[in-house]
């Protein structure tokens, strides 16, 4: 019967240059991009609908107060008789106006950034066929071998169809349909739709790299998926919905200090409530005094005016700007690759007590390598480097692999002369019916059976000696000391058995990552205990810590030590973060308070933490931190200028107020405004533009310094808290000159 | 000038440190009492509290003594010890006693030697007096319980008992020893009649000839000077509080009611810091109420006692343009005409309402203390500051947070200070915590609430009274200074204080109007009613709201420090202590301020008298 080849339709959907390219561009876009601009500019005129305002309770304040002016600004133009001059009264409005609409586009400006975020990622979402198998059966198709597949067992079906559980087929070339777990072959994966990175990954089946997400294109070979999250519900319809509706998911500070800021509204609001009888009083009595027959009407008592003070005295530049933040900071998560879950999840990296870092990845250079070999027992290096290659030869790992390096490497004397031995030669240098004895988690010794009997075996120290105890051999008395000098160099010792004489040592070393100890002293003080996490003996992870500069380490790390220290920490009140790959890492990332997953890893571990990390990159935990903090450094910043900036305000406004009723309160003026009205009018334009200029620092943040909170606290204060005393007076003033200069009041 | 204030503040430091850590053993129950004491003690204890139980023992005592009270002053004419026959007081002025005895404010709508009795004088002033503050104590107590995650918040009805026999009671009979031999009466007998020796001294009878005789009051008056003093009580045991002879005869006996007066609230902030077993958070509290007190107190003296009384120097003729759409050129031109000088010497600065025995900074000097604290006492008269030295009590009770009332200084401080905590504790980068506990949405809710009530128990009946009748008829001054007499009535009234600006016709007195010895004031029903509202209301909302805080605050586990987290016992969180509460604060009250003292000062002479 000849086997019909299925052929997979051909995908339509934007090419993984295209996307890199949209996504780079939509990162470059600089804060103020003209398309971004102007649709912020629409949802600003469509959020003054009292319904959403009413979100943002400081800025609903700043509306009802316009609209109140407005009133009266048309009373005045139906002939209302009043004291107060139109052109005033308009102007007032307009910039009233103008507060909100500021507020509401640095809000719509926040927002649709994130939404031009969101669109480069619907744009992978498009549907796309999926090729599922009617009925699967692991050992179905012989993927590895690139047999042809039956027909019969494979059907074509829309991306949107996809159920959990369902198992489909990739080839390279097509898009794949949705989240799931590689069960079957091993592919090249581009994933830079999603993480913007362009070198492919591997996925495969088994072990931490499985996972592979939906909108992701196999570059070549094919793999077999099994869906783990249904049309809808994968990972990239999250993100998207998270990108999206990141204002409408407020997190717990954010809450708290919009409640503080509209209970700062409520309390201008007496205080400007309470004005207009007290003003109403001195009218009063300089009636009396200068005994006029019409009450001396000044602008204590008109309430536009008071209104212009209740805006100017209301945190309007935080109100304005609180939102704005919030978003920004999800999105520079984002724009970071990391995949936050929620808003809270970005809000609580900054409180983070306690970083647990793999030692792999993170503080050395991949995986350990062999550097040395150490004979003893009248063997001699070389003699011991071809042992130590031929007991590797078999071992896949990357300590087996590098130790068959070393030995290629190095300029021995021995049969193969330097550097010409490669691996097919070593291999084909083994007779035929040697055994591999594989590495068990009992023995703890792995290595090769020659058919001339010759045992080699290579291992820890301790089940290589208690191997070459068993079978009588002899074991040097300088031994113990020696794998305990190595291993305090921070270095792993094995050990190379031949039956039973020890032929020496192989010495495998970590690579520490350059840089890294600054950065754990920039950890410290920011206030941070950096735990590493590791497999290594005690010995080589103490002294590995030390090199790296880590407070602590967990040595011989198993996932139930991990999450057992990570309840210690919580128990002692920390915040634990930290980053995981494998499923068996997935207690521990759900203990943990804030828990990135990678986005290679399996399925089982994303689910469990709160954070994705689309670059895989294990030292991005200490960005994730330095987000937090940011965000909510922004926040306070922000509040405590817009506070400060109340001083300049009052003096810029109260001599104004009762300039026409008691003028010997000129000398309070200090600033020397032009007039009343200028006064007023500069306070109020400066409340307004304010709230544009600062839209920058609410959407980049304020700069984090990695020291100690107190120099922090110190430097905030004179930028944010005195700046906000000083810069209103400047800024007041300064318009009060222009309005002056170019005759508008 | 500057000797007296120094002296007492030095005097008083001594003194509270000692206090303090007495205190501190005392509520934490490692300092026993006496064994007769401790079965007391023992009967009273109804078990661990909660922050709600003890909020709900602490109100519900508050409702049994003014039940108590009440019946006290209602029944005044049928109980013992009235040897001058005093009436009955009206039914407002009984509200009004009754609410800011209560509420340890001791603001008096009535003047004591002439409208209460000997019985009440004892056993409503003073013993109000030594219960409530007290209560301010047991309050501050168990927010200090809960600040430290204690497992409760101990128990109410002891911590009462431990307040007023263990620490009230002594001191006071300590302060009225020297007291009493500094020359302070103290007897159960009635007023004294003595033949004047300048006839017609005295006035003219209601026959047409001089009066002859001097009716002088007298009565216990050591007993209660001493707990006033102590308890940051403030109300005199004569109208005239301790401007009057018998109750501060002597620069000895003011020296020693001023540091009185401060001693209290600041052992309240050294038990603060034993207790929390955080001394340098103390001190740094310490500091900046330090900074606030000492600049209210040489502002007052500043420009009360080195600058001359602007309305007796000369002024030259000032022109001012206004706005007046009336007229045709749409200005209006104000002259202040020139004023001549009086023939005085002011070297000694504002002499008028001082009482020169004590010294000529001791007025100014005591206005201030008076007011940092919640005492309320006085021993000059406000109303004749200079305008500008009359801000220093007035910004003193707006703040209500340097030294304070006993306990609830500390607890109002503690409200800026929470607020302070959220907004510099985001500048570091990290949620907001105060002592290791996380301040969220809920606390926040709580210290806003808390802060809030002041301004608008302030401002809001101020500007009520003073756009209407109720008020402009009760100044006894028109235009800035009558302004100035209601905004400080309402300041007193919110902060729990006491002390009188004077010049307000707000005393009905007996409701027997004939028995009164001048006509009730029109609108002293009003002021007395308004008054009694703001005292409860501003003395129940800052205690009940951060024992809510404490309790929420309790019960968080506690977060571990590190380089992390903002320190609140550096010179930097004292600059954000700072800064909090004159930008929180005391901004609020600029514009009241320039209405009221600042447009006195600039203004014209005669404005406002």
């Amino acid at each position: 019967m000849p086997q019909t080849v299925y052929i997979a339709p051909y995908v339509q959907g934007p090419s993984p240059e295209e996307l890199k390219l949209t996504r780079r561009a939509s990162r470059r876009s600089g804060l103020f991009a003209p398309h971004l601009l102007k649709a912020a500019f629409k949802q600003s005129l469509v959020m003054l609908r009292p319904d959403i305002q009413w979100k943002n309770p400081v800025m609903f304040v700043v509306e009802v107060g316009t609209v109140l002016t407005a009133v009266f600004t048309v009373a005045r133009l139906l002939g209302n008789f009043s004291h107060i001059s139109l052109e005033y009264l308009i102007a007032l409005d307009v910039w009233l106006l103008a507060t909100v609409l500021f507020a509401n586009f640095a809000t719509a400006l926040a927002e649709a950034r994130g939404k031009a975020q969101a669109d480069t990622l619907r744009k992978t979402r498009r549907e796309t066929p999926a090729i599922r198998f009617r009925r699967y059966e692991s050992d179905n198709p012989r993927l590895l071998s690139g047999a042809k597949i039956d027909r019969n067992v494979l059907e074509s079906i829309a991306s949107t169809e996809l159920k959990a559980n369902d198992v489909i087929l990739v080839e390279a070339g097509q898009v794949i349909p949705g989240d799931g777990e590689v069960i079957e072959g091993v592919a090249s994966v581009d994933e830079s739709a999603i993480t913007g990175e362009s070198a492919p990954v591997i996925r495969e089946a088994g072990g931490d790299h499985s996972g592979v997400t939906g909108g992701t294109r196999v570059l070549s070979d094919r793999i077999v998926v099994r869906i783990t999250a249904g049309a809808g519900k994968s990972f990239l319809d999250r993100m998207i919905a998270l990108v999206e509706g990141a204002i409408r998911q407020r997190t717990p500070n954010e809450i708290a200090l919009s409640l503080v800021l509209s209970a700062f509204t409520l309390i201008f609001l007496i205080v400007t409530a309470a004005l207009w009888p007290m003003a109403l009083n001195a009218e009063l009595y300089m009636k009396d005094y200068l005994g006029a027959a019409e009450p001396v009407k000044g602008l204590g008592t008109d309430v536009p005016t008071l209104v212009a003070l209740l805006v100017c005295l209301i945190p309007t530049t935080i109100g304005a700007l609180l939102a704005a933040i919030g978003i920004a900071g999800m999105d520079r998560a984002l724009r970071a690759n990391i995949l936050a879950k929620s808003g809270k999840a970005v809000e609580v990296a900054g409180d983070v007590d306690t970083l647990l870092l793999d030692k792999t990845g993170t503080i050395t250079v991949g995986n350990r390598k062999a550097t040395q070999f150490i004979p003893l027992d009248g063997y001699s290096a070389a003699e011991l480097g071809q042992l130590a290659a031929l007991a590797s030869v078999a071992d896949q790992t990357p300590e087996g692999k590098s130790i068959v390096d070393l030995h290629q490497k190095l300029p021995l004397n021995g049969q193969h002369g330097p550097r010409s031995t490669s691996p097919a030669l070593l291999e084909a240098s083994i007779p035929s019916g040697a055994r591999f004895i594989e590495f068990t988690a009992q023995t703890r010794m792995s290595g090769i059976d020659l058919p001339d009997g010759r045992q080699i075996r290579k291992g820890a120290p301790d089940a290589i000696i208690r191997n070459v105890e068993q079978n009588d051999g002899l074991i040097p008395s300088r031994l113990t000391q020696q794998v305990a000098e190595v291993a305090s160099k921070g270095a792993t010792p094995l050990l190379v058995c031949e039956g039973n004489r020890l032929a020496g040592m192989i010495v495998l070393e970590d690579i520490l990552k350059p840089g890294m100890r600054d950065r754990f002293e920039r950890l410290r003080r920011m206030g941070l205990r950096t735990v590493m996490v590791t497999g290594d003996n005690p010995l080589t992870a103490k002294a590995i810590a030390e090199q790296a500069g880590v407070d602590d380490y967990i040595a011989q790390a198993t996932p139930e030590a991990k999450l057992a220290y990570i309840r210690k920490e919580q128990a002692g009140g920390k915040l634990v973060a930290m980053m995981g790959d494998g499923t068996n890492d997935a207690p521990a990332l759900a203990q943990a308070d804030v828990g990135v997953a990678m986005n290679s890893g399996t399925q089982a571990a994303k689910e469990a933490g709160n954070m994705v990390d689309l670059d895989s990159d294990p030292t991005k935990l200490i960005e994730v931190v330095e987000i937090g903090k940011q965000l909510l450094m922004t926040r306070g910043a922000l509040t405590t200028f817009s506070i400060a900036n109340d001083l300049a305000k009052y003096f810029a406004i109260v001599p104004a107020l009762f300039a026409a009723t008691l003028p010997w309160l000129k000398p309070f003026d200090i600033m020397n405004l032009h007039s009343a009205t200028s006064a007023i009018l500069s306070a109020v334009i400066f409340n307004a533009i304010i709230i544009p200029l600062l839209i920058p620092i609410a959407l980049k943040g304020v700069r984090y310094r990695p020291v100690g909170a107190d120099a922090l606290l110190r430097r905030n204060l004179l930028i944010w808290g005195l700046g906000g005393v000083i810069v209103p007076f400047a800024g007041i003033k300064l318009i009060d000159l222009l309005l002056a200069g170019l005759n508008l009041v | 000038m500057w000797t007296l204030p120094l002296l007492i503040f030095l005097a008083t430091v001594v003194l509270a440190i000692p206090l303090g850590s007495y205190l501190a053993g005392i509520f934490d129950g490692r300092v026993r009492a006496l064994c007769w004491f401790r079965g007391v003690e023992r009967r009273l204890d109804t078990g661990p509290q909660n922050w709600k139980q003890y909020a709900l023992a602490l109100l519900t005592f508050n409702v049994a003594i003014f039940i108590v009270g009440f019946a006290i002053l209602a029944l005044q004419p049928l109980l013992p010890l009235n040897p001058d026959d005093k009436g009955m007081l009206s039914p407002t002025t009984i509200f009004s006693t009754l609410c800011s005895f209560l509420s340890n404010t001791n603001l008096q709508h009535y003047s004591g030697e002439v409208h209460l009795s000997y019985f009440s004088q004892l056993f409503f002033v003073c013993w109000m007096q030594f219960i409530t503050p007290a209560i301010g104590l047991c309050a501050l107590v168990a927010i200090i319980r809960g600040l430290r995650g204690d497992a409760h918040m101990g128990n109410f009805y002891v911590d009462l008992w431990r307040g007023v026999i263990y620490v009230f009671l002594p001191l006071s009979l300590i302060l009225a020893v020297p007291l009493i031999a500094s020359g302070v009466p103290m007897t159960l007998e009635g007023n004294i009649q003595v033949r004047t020796l300048d006839p017609g001294a005295m006035g003219v009878g209601a026959d047409g000839q001089p009066t002859l005789l001097q009716i002088i009051a007298r009565g216990p008056v050591a007993a209660i000077l001493a707990i006033k003093q102590l308890g940051t009580n403030g109300g005199g045991f004569f109208g005239a509080n301790c401007c009057h002879p018998f109750e501060n005869p002597n620069a000895w006996s003011n020296f020693l009611s001023c540091s009185a007066i401060l001693l209290a609230p600041m052992s309240c902030l050294v038990m603060f810091g034993k207790m929390l077993n955080n001394l340098r958070h103390a001190a740094v509290i310490f500091g900046v109420m330090f900074v606030l007190s000492a600049t209210t107190v040489v502002w007052a003296i500043y420009h009360d006692a080195m600058q001359p009384n602007p309305a007796l120097i000369a002024h030259s003729e000032r022109t001012y343009q206004i706005p007046d759409p009336a007229t045709e050129s749409g200005l209006r031109t104000i002259t202040l005409p020139a004023v001549a000088g009086l023939p005085v010497d002011q070297e000694l600065g504002n002499l008028e309402g001082k009482e020169l025995r004590f010294g000529t900074s001791a007025g100014a000097a005591w206005a201030a203390f008076t007011t940092n604290t919640s005492n309320g006492s006085v021993n000059c008269m406000h109303d004749s500051l200079n305008p500008l030295a009359g801000l220093a009590p007035l910004a003193g009770m707006w703040l209500n947070c340097i030294w304070g009332g006993v306990g609830v200084g500390l607890i109002n401080f503690l409200i800026y200070l929470v607020v302070g905590v959220f907004l510099a504790g985001l500048m570091v980068g990290r949620t907001p915590e105060y002592l290791g506990k996380k301040v969220e949405a809920r606390e926040m809710k709580l210290a806003m609430l808390a802060l809030l009530i002041h301004p608008l128990m302030i401002l809001g009946p101020t500007g009520l009274f003073a756009a209407t009748d109720w008020g402009i008829k009760s100044m006894n001054n028109p235009g800035a200074h009558g302004f100035s007499e209601v905004l400080y009535e309402f300041s007193s009234a919110s902060a729990n204080n006491g002390s009188g600006f004077e010049g307000l016709a707000d005393t009905y007195g007996f409701n027997d109007d004939s028995a009164n010895p001048s006509q009730p004031a029109p609108y002293a029903p009003l002021w007395d009613i308004a008054c009694g509202l703001v005292m409860i209301i501003c003395r129940f909302i800052p205690i009940i709201a951060p024992l809510a805080i404490a309790g929420s605050l309790a019960a968080k586990k506690p977060t571990p420090f590190t380089a992390g987290t903002m320190r609140t016992d550096t010179a930097t969180f004292g600059f954000v202590l700072l800064g909090t509460i004159l930008l929180v604060g005391a901004l609020l009250f600029l514009p009241a301020a320039v209405l009221g003292p600042i447009a006195e000062h600039l203004g014209p002479i005669p404005f406002g008298g």
